[in-house]
């Protein structure tokens, strides 16, 4: 038990000084919240395996750590490794984040109509009011420990405001780099992304180590869908091999708003995706797709949670697994349905596809149903390469890699391919092809 | 080109194969014809090396190398060619970048150089022709949603393709109607060369009238019980294969 809380006061201590720093302190709406969050952080601590939602992903790695908080540091980056990640070729507004802090000399942003802020969570904050109204008002921290610990440091990311009406048409790009600082530190990237009744908007939030060396991100993303909004949305994890990624995404639908968001999920050595999508409007849908592919001994944990709290809402799932070396997966799919939505259409998928023996995948649908009118269905496949498959295609005089790897990579396929941003399929095909093309590890892949 | 000696062959601890025997030479084409059970499948899919058959006897020759030892991608590199009965789909894997996957591995194994994806499109474009294939099915996933008589037009496209020295033909006018049947053994016939030769699988005479055999050999409980030439085809589909089974009993010794 003193371990523990030695392990918890380092953030303690940290936030002692993050918050004697008057900038911090600068709006008392926004101090509030955050000492509101580590005091329920400092009475949580972390989560360990006795706690259900974490029983098969063990943070006591990420718990031992001492890291320090991340700093902006412009350190080894190359502009031909920051073009293998970012989205510049294409016209879309990219900003870019070292460490978790803005670097305007890196983004990019296209010309935006009036009242639509395309720019940094620290600007915002900067200013004011714009954001008070939505920021940690819809990812709960107060029995969340890492919602809670970000929100206790978050001062940058993304921050997207869109007007009523409003379509962009050009892709934003979050993207959070993390460069080497020396030694392993942790940032706490926090997006917020607010679209009106009736706005199209795509966001894509991509997390790239290029570095070597472990190090710790705690990232929160709210999004809040209008009526009638549609949200095409990507979160793309390709951190360093030796990397923590623990992330929670939280998502409030209106009324006939439709989000589509697709989790890829390449790197890092633990990595936890936390998906909260409440569809608080008639008519509201939403697809949540996953693809994670790991090797070694990599762990990612998936764990979703969608609630339909109004009548006549969808929601598809479909994760999928690529599980290869001593990696180990969690799906955890949860799906309420409040005794009100009635006329709930919900489906959920997780295929696994397990390439050594000793993968292991844990994978757990919960439906709650509290209303009787409804189409809820869920399906788990664990299973491996179709040997008729690998046999028809050897037998044409492809070896046994080659087929193993048009397998895999067909498998894949099916989340890769229904990424509508063309650079962001070529970058994942890029990825999944250097990760079957005999590198065993993590490193170099990504 | 190929020669099986006394083969013998198992598939889960079940004997199908009690010794084949059996001398393929270039040019020629053999039909293996029997009733279910014979073991017909069995003989086609040992040959193209489908692990889950294991032999436990005999050798099989095949242009003085020993088949039996190779690896399929190996079999196929050297020229055998199995067209399936029941061809398996490969969602999301593209028939055409399959084939060109196939055949620049062959090339390669026999010194020549890749094709690229131009090159290639031309090759297929021509071989399409052959089996009368529409172009719709060149993009889709392998088989995927093929109609039985596509799936085995595809299986001869693929061999038009790849240009194997030996084709074996899986009962590849089962499900087929008389029209599918009739181009699939045009494209099979326009495939015909002295150098290469075919072993054309089959449990019915159909085929063969459009596909003209030299040699037709009979199946039965997992021997060759009876060879002649294309006429002995003919006196199967007249008389069935009761007639065999009476034959052979004749010629057997009464077992006390």
């Amino acid at each position: 038990m003193i371990a523990v809380m030695e392990e918890k006061n380092l953030y303690l201590s940290y936030f002692a000084s993050f918050e004697g720093n008057p900038t911090v302190r600068r709006h008392a709406w926004l101090h509030r919240i955050r000492k509101d969050a580590i005091s329920r952080f400092s009475e949580m601590g972390f989560p360990t395996t006795r706690h259900e939602d974490w029983q098969y992903t063990n943070v006591a790695p990420i718990v031992r750590q001492p890291f320090k908080l991340a700093e902006y540091e412009l350190k080894d980056l190359s502009e031909e490794r920051l073009g293998e990640v970012s989205l510049a070729g294409l016209k879309c507004n990219q900003l870019v984040f070292i460490n978790g802090f803005y670097s305007k000399e890196l983004s990019s942003l296209q010309p935006q109509t009036r009242d639509v802020v395309v720019g940094s969570l620290a600007a915002a904050l900067e200013q004011g009011g714009q954001v008070a109204p939505y920021l940690a008002r819809y990812a709960r921290y107060h029995d969340r420990a890492f919602v809670a610990l970000n929100t206790a440091f978050m001062h940058d990311g993304g921050f997207v405001f869109l007007p009523p009406g409003t379509r962009v048409k050009d892709p934003i790009h979050l993207l959070f780099v993390s460069l080497d600082q020396g030694t392993p530190a942790v940032s706490f990237p926090r997006n917020l992304v607010v679209l009106g009744a009736g706005c199209h908007a795509t966001i894509i939030e991509s997390y790239a180590g290029l570095r070597q060396g472990t190090y710790f991100t705690n990232a929160v993303t709210e999004i809040i869908a209008g009526d009638h909004t549609v949200i095409d949305h990507y979160k793309i994890q390709r951190e360093s091999d030796e990397a923590f990624h623990i992330a929670a995404l939280h998502v409030h639908q209106g009324i006939a708003s439709n989000v589509t968001s697709r989790s890829i999920s390449f790197g890092g050595a633990l990595v936890r995706n936390d998906i909260d999508d409440v569809l608080d409007g008639e008519g509201a849908e939403c697809a949540l797709n996953g693809l994670y592919m790991v090797t070694g001994n990599q762990h990612v944990d998936n764990h979703t949670s969608i609630d339909h709290a109004k009548p006549h809402t969808t929601s598809r799932e479909l994760y999928k697994g690529i599980l290869d070396g001593h990696s180990s997966a969690v799906f955890d799919g949860s799906i309420v349905v409040q005794a009100d939505a009635q006329k709930t259409n919900a489906r959920q998928t997780n295929k696994n596809l397990l390439l050594s023996e000793d993968a292991v995948i844990n994978t757990k649908p919960q439906l709650e149903i509290r209303a009787d009118d409804v189409k809820c269905t869920h399906g788990a496949t664990i299973g491996q390469l179709d040997e008729q498959a690998m046999f028809y295609m050897r037998s044409r005089g492809i070896d046994k890699e080659t087929a193993r790897n048009l397998l895999v990579h067909a498998f894949g396929g099916e989340i890769i391919g229904g990424t509508t941003v063309v650079p962001i399929q070529c970058q994942l095909d890029l990825i999944m092809h250097r990760r079957l093309s005999g590198v065993s590890t993590v490193k170099e892949t990504l | 080109m190929l020669e099986i000696k006394n083969l013998h062959a198992k598939v889960n601890d079940n004997e199908i194969l009690h010794g084949i025997d059996l001398t393929v030479k270039a040019g020629e084409v053999h039909a293996i014809m029997g009733p279910n059970g014979s073991g017909k499948s069995t003989l086609a899919h040992v040959l193209a090396g489908h692990p889950g058959f294991e032999v436990t006897e005999g050798e099989v020759v095949y242009e003085g190398k020993d088949l039996l030892s190779m690896a399929p991608e190996d079999r196929a590199r050297e020229g055998v060619f199995l067209a399936f009965q029941y061809p398996v789909e490969i969602p999301g894997v593209g028939n055409t970048y399959f084939l060109k996957a196939a055949l620049n591995a062959i090339r390669k194994h026999r010194g020549l150089e890749e094709l690229d994806a131009m090159d290639f499109l031309a090759l297929v474009k021509q071989k399409m022709k052959l089996v009368e294939m529409d172009e719709s099915l060149l993009n889709r996933p392998v088989n995927e949603g093929f109609s039985g008589g596509e799936k085995k037009r595809n299986e001869i496209f693929h061999m038009a393709v790849l240009e194997p020295k030996l084709a074996v033909l899986d009962e590849t006018d089962s499900g087929l109607d008389i029209d599918a049947l009739k181009i699939v053994a045009q494209g099979v016939n326009s495939l015909r060369s002295p150098r290469r030769a075919m072993i054309l699988v089959t449990h019915y005479q159909r085929l063969l009238a459009y596909i003209i055999p030299d040699h037709v050999h009979v199946l039965f409980n997992g021997r060759i019980v009876k060879s002649g030439g294309k006429e002995l085809a003919l006196k199967l589909e007249e008389k069935g294969y009761a007639w065999i089974e009476e034959e052979i009993e004749k010629a057997q010794p009464v077992n006390s």
